[in-house]
Order: C-alpha cells, then sequence, then structure tokens
C-alpha cells in the first residue's frame, strides 16, 4: 500500500509538469501575455517589458520560457499582477480560504442529504417516493447553476424584500461593505444562498449514485446471506448495505472534485464572492498571466490530489482490491 | 420494441411534444413572432414595460417585445445545439469507434487526454479552449470571428466529440469480442468493413443518446458563455438564447422579474425535455438496463 502511494506520487510530479506546460501553452496562445502588459501599461519602458518578460518567462521560445516560468514559480521569485501590481500569493490564499468554506459547506450538506435522499429512493425502488426523489435529482441536473442563482436571488433577495420590507439572504459578497472582523452569524448568512446553489448539483447526482449502488449491494449474494442469518433488516441495511454500498460513491465524490469547482466557479461570479472562481474569471478577463499561472497549478495539483485519493480510498474501504 | 419502450416513457412523450411544438414555433418564426428581433413595440417610452396585451412577455430596456426575442433566440440556440452535436457526434463516434477497435497506443493516449478535459472544471476549459481557437491565426477561414455564431459551433464540436468518443469506444470494446465480430473477421472481412457495418451500426443506441446530450450541453454551454460575456454578439440583429439570458443578470437587481424569469424558464424547459428524450432513448436502446429494478 505504502509502496502504490509513493510510486503514485511520484508519477504525480512528471504529470503535473506536463499538464502545467500544456496550460502554459495555452494561455501563452490564447492571451498573449506581453500584449496584455502592453495594454495595461501603455507607456512601460523597453526595459520594463524586457523585465516583465524575465520574470514571467515569455520567451519567443515556449520550451526556454516554460523551463525559466517553472524555475521562478519554484524558488518563489512570483511576478507581480499586471493589473495594480499586486502579489500574487496573498490574493490566491485568500482566494483558495475562501473557496475551501463555500465548497466544503455546499459538499457536506450536498452529500449528506444526497446520501439520504438515494437511500430514501432505493429501500422501495419503483415506489411513489422513489419516482418522486428520481425526477427531482433529474430536474435538478438538468437546471444549469446560474439560472438557479438567478431564479433565487430573485426570489429570496429581491422580492422579498419588497413583500416583506428585508431581504431574506443578501446576494453578493461576504460581509457587508465596510464590515471589518469575524461574525459567524452573518457569513452564515452570507454564504447560504451560494451553498444551496452548489449543493443542489451535488444532492442531485450524489442521489442517483448512492440510489444505483445500494440496489446493486440489496441485490448481492452476502444481502441474502446476512438475511438468512436473521439479522434484522435495519442492521442488514446499515452494517451490510450502506457500508457497502458507500465505496464507489466515496471514489466518484473524490473524483468530481472538477464539477464542484467548475459549480463553484459560476455561483462565486453571480454572488460576488471572492474565492478562486472569481479570481480566475476576472484575470482571465485581463489576461493577466502572473495572476492565471499559479492559479491553474493549484487547480491542477488538486485534481491530481483528489484521483490519488479516490484511488486509494477505494482499497482501503474494500479488502477485495490489492493496489500492486 | 425498442418504440414501444420508448413510449412508455410518459415523461419523455410529453418532452417530445413540447421540443416539436418549440421547434414549429422557431422554424416559422417570421409568422409566430409579433414583432421583429430589434424592432420596438411602441414609441418611447417602451423600455421595461411589464407583459401586457401588446407585448406579451413584457419588453427590455430599449423597448423590444421579449415574446419575439425569444423566438429568434431560441431559433439561433437550437441551431447551435444541432449543428455542433451533429459534428461532435460524427467525429467522436469514429474516433470512439477505431480507438476501442484497434486499441494500443493510439487508444492509450486518446483516453488520457479524455481524462484531462473532463477532470477540469468544464468553465476554465472552455474560456482557455475558446480563447487557444481564437489565438490561431491560421484557424481563422474555419471559425469566423471570435464573437461569431459559426466560432461557437467550431468551439462545441471540439469541445464535445471527445465525450462521445468514450462512449462509443467502451460500446465498441464490448462488441468487438461478440460472436458476429468474430464470424466478419474470420470471412476476411477488412477493419474498415467491420467499423462500417457492424460496430457502428450496433452501437447507434448509445450514439442517438450521446447525441441528445450533447444539444443539450451545447445550448446550456451557449448560454454559460454568453452569461459571462464571451458568447456570440448580437451582430445585424441576432439574437440567442444565452444572450436574453445574460440580460437577466441585470434586471435581478432592479427586479424586472419578467426579464429574469422567461428567459431562464425557456432554458429550463428546453434542456429538461431534452434530457428526457435521451433519458427515455437509453432506456430503450439498452435492454438491460430495466428502470424499475
Amino acid at each position: 500500500m505504502l509502496r502504490y502511494i509513493l510510486r503514485r506520487l511520484a508519477w504525480s510530479v512528471p504529470t503535473l509538469l506536463l499538464v502545467t506546460f500544456l496550460v502554459y501553452l495555452a494561455l501563452r496562445i490564447g492571451t498573449d501575455p506581453v500584449e496584455s502588459y502592453k495594454r495595461v501599461n501603455p507607456r512601460a519602458s523597453r526595459a520594463k517589458i524586457q523585465q516583465y518578460i524575465d520574470i514571467n518567462g515569455l520567451d519567443p521560445n515556449f520550451v526556454q520560457g516554460y523551463i525559466k516560468w517553472l524555475k521562478n514559480f519554484i524558488t518563489g521569485e512570483w511576478a507581480p499582477s499586471i493589473k495594480g501590481r499586486r502579489e500574487v500569493w496573498p490574493a490566491l490564499k485568500d482566494a483558495m480560504a475562501n473557496t475551501l468554506r463555500l465548497g466544503t459547506a455546499a459538499t457536506v450538506v450536498g452529500i449528506f442529504f444526497g446520501l439520504i435522499a438515494g437511500v430514501l429512493a432505493a429501500l422501495r425502488p419503483g415506489g411513489r417516493r422513489d419516482v418522486f426523489i428520481n425526477t427531482s435529482a433529474f430536474v435538478g441536473i438538468s437546471i444549469p447553476p446560474f439560472i438557479s442563482a438567478i431564479l433565487l436571488q430573485l426570489l429570496f433577495a429581491v422580492y422579498w424584500q419588497r413583500w416583506f420590507g428585508e431581504s431574506l439572504f443578501p446576494t453578493s459578497g461576504v460581509y457587508p461593505a465596510g464590515h471589518t472582523g469575524f461574525d459567524l452569524f452573518l457569513m452564515l448568512k452570507f454564504m447560504a444562498l451560494p451553498t444551496i446553489i452548489v449543493a443542489i448539483q451535488i444532492i442531485a447526482t450524489y442521489s442517483r449514485y448512492m440510489r444505483s449502488s445500494l440496489l446493486d449491494v440489496m441485490n448481492s449474494d452476502y444481502m441474502r446471506t446476512a438475511r438468512s442469518k436473521g439479522i434484522s433488516e435495519r442492521r442488514i441495511l446499515i452494517k451490510h448495505g450502506m457500508r457497502n454500498a458507500l465505496i464507489p460513491v466515496v471514489t466518484i465524490a473524490a473524483l468530481d472534485v472538477g464539477s464542484i469547482v467548475g459549480g463553484l466557479i459560476i455561483t462565486e461570479n453571480i454572488f460576488a464572492y471572492p474565492g478562486m472562481g472569481l479570481y480566475f474569471l476576472k484575470s482571465f478577463g485581463d489576461g493577466d498571466f502572473p495572476l492565471l499561472m499559479p492559479w491553474m497549478v493549484v487547480i491542477v495539483a488538486s485534481i491530481l490530489l483528489f484521483n490519488l485519493i479516490a484511488d486509494i480510498s477505494y482499497a482501503w474501504l474494500d479488502p477485495r482490491i490489492r493496489l500492486e | 420494441m425498442a418504440l414501444r419502450r420508448f413510449v412508455s416513457h410518459k415523461a419523455a412523450v410529453v418532452s417530445c411534444i413540447i421540443i416539436g411544438i418549440l421547434a414549429l414555433f422557431v422554424i416559422l418564426a417570421p409568422f409566430t413572432a409579433r414583432y421583429g428581433v430589434n424592432q420596438s413595440v411602441q414609441a418611447p417610452p417602451n423600455s421595461f414595460l411589464s407583459p401586457r396585451s401588446n407585448a406579451w412577455l413584457g419588453t427590455d430596456d430599449i423597448g423590444r417585445d421579449l415574446y419575439s426575442r425569444l423566438i429568434y433566440g431560441v431559433r439561433v440556440s437550437l441551431l447551435i445545439g444541432l449543428a455542433s452535436a451533429l459534428i461532435s457526434v460524427t467525429l467522436g463516434a469514429l474516433v470512439g469507434a477505431v480507438a476501442g477497435f484497434r486499441g494500443g497506443k493510439f487508444d492509450d493516449i486518446l483516453m488520457r487526454v479524455t481524462d484531462l478535459f473532463l477532470a477540469f472544471p468544464f468553465l476554465v476549459t472552455l474560456l482557455v479552449v475558446r480563447n487557444v481557437l481564437g489565438g490561431l491565426p491560421w484557424l481563422k477561414p474555419l471559425t469566423g470571428e471570435m464573437n461569431s455564431v459559426r466560432f461557437i459551433i467550431v468551439l462545441f464540436s471540439i469541445f464535445g466529440w471527445m465525450g462521445v468518443a468514450r462512449i462509443v469506444r467502451g460500446q465498441v470494446l464490448s462488441l468487438k469480442e461478440r460472436e458476429f465480430v468474430e464470424a466478419a473477421r474470420a470471412v476476411g472481412a477488412s477493419r474498415r468493413y467491420i467499423i462500417a457495418r457492424h460496430l457502428l451500426p450496433n452501437s447507434v443506441g448509445p450514439i442517438m443518446v450521446a447525441l441528445t446530450f450533447s444539444v443539450v450541453g451545447a445550448i446550456i454551454g451557449e448560454s454559460t458563455l454568453a452569461f459571462f460575456g464571451y458568447g456570440p454578439q448580437a451582430g445585424d440583429g441576432a439574437t440567442s438564447l444565452g444572450i436574453l439570458v445574460g440580460a437577466a443578470k441585470g434586471a435581478v437587481q432592479t427586479g424586472f422579474w419578467w426579464l429574469a424569469v422567461f428567459p431562464c424558464l425557456m432554458l429550463i424547459i428546453i434542456a429538461l425535455s431534452i434530457n428526457f428524450i435521451g433519458d427515455a432513448l437509453r432506456d430503450a436502446t439498452d435492454p438491460r438496463l430495466d428502470r424499475s429494478v
């Protein structure tokens, strides 16, 4: 097991290098970082531009440029952002913290309710409850997050204010303008709508996964054996059914980070929530190469990490699987 | 048999009727729309009129009829959806069939690339690929301007084929071990013949399902792009569902509910109906999958 993990970790280094090289290429071709620098600083001297090119590794030769960028990235010599010449790391760190908070909240809420809905549906397959949960999940998956965001904002923020004098949930930011310090209640209020919107997608997806996984398990031989031993239905469901049904679900959860981050990006933008998504869309719109590359590295690294977690958890939870 | 199973899926039948009516409305746009795309319903003041008799769904910021604009918008969006789905499914089916049949290096590389693509957050990949396409000057003759409808179609074709290739590959992998393929090989059929006459026709079910889901994917994708300001531009007075949904964002805070609700509802109806049809097609063409159990 340990050897497997170490080998996978060793492999993830070249993968990370290759993918970041591809991202570097795509950004070089797609956003033309030198041009966007000149656009923001129209009167920059030639020496300034050369300095910018050097520190970001923007040589005309892509491979040499990438190696130069990589060297500066690893040694911590990060270029300041094009717009406003801000330090990149503090901005990235804040964005990561905010997204982690929103993402964790939405994932916990989403998986919790999703699993419950899936189990309820699978208990009596074909029943009225099953049809209801299945159909709602289908509708939930079909509605893109920005649509539900618009409609919920309209209802809970704008029209709630017209009808009841005060909006139930605010529509943007983490705190009201001018607020300082930490206030849990206020923060929860601001996070409620974005969390709900991301969670809807997760609930819909996981109730379907859990349902089909539990149905598979329910029809297996060891469930029949457990039943024939005279164990109560409740105990069978929890000790034998749920535990085994969760194995594939956990794996999918770990593999699914990309799509959860995708939902977060869209939601954050609509609610002006200062996380990774807003960071990306802003810097992408500005063509801000020094801000974009570290963001991409973080995203690629976390996808690789969660892939690894998926494989390991699979083997760890299911003793029949041997990783060698 | 397949048809009977399809018809037994009630939601799908209703969806077919809805999509049919929509298609009719959209094809007959010059008759069904009450005003032109950029025509205002009355002399100013005419902006942000709530729904009324001369503008059934209200008007937008410069007094244009939302109902007529929705019809014209859905027309463009359906065109984008159908065109890019057809291209990407054709491409994906061919690549997937060849990869599944031949296996080896080609197959490995293809699946790695697909995994990588699908692991990334959708919007990030979409935006980056969009800019790369726009940044390659030798692609200009094929893609046109970056904010044209043609560019969007090319973008979603490039984007969509991988998912289809993966599905078809899986299908072909299981089909190629079957007896009738072995029999064809035994009598000396060429690879191309086996793929074209045995493997692809037997994968029609999954391919059709992939086609319906690609249509939805492209329509939602176009809306997403437009929502974030990267969609097709309203050149020549054209509009699209994405442009209308994008305008909804601005209407929320000001409380012009009709501008937000109707385009969003239209997108939901289209996405749900086509998804239901795809779901029913999957049930109908895959006998192993019995949903009632």
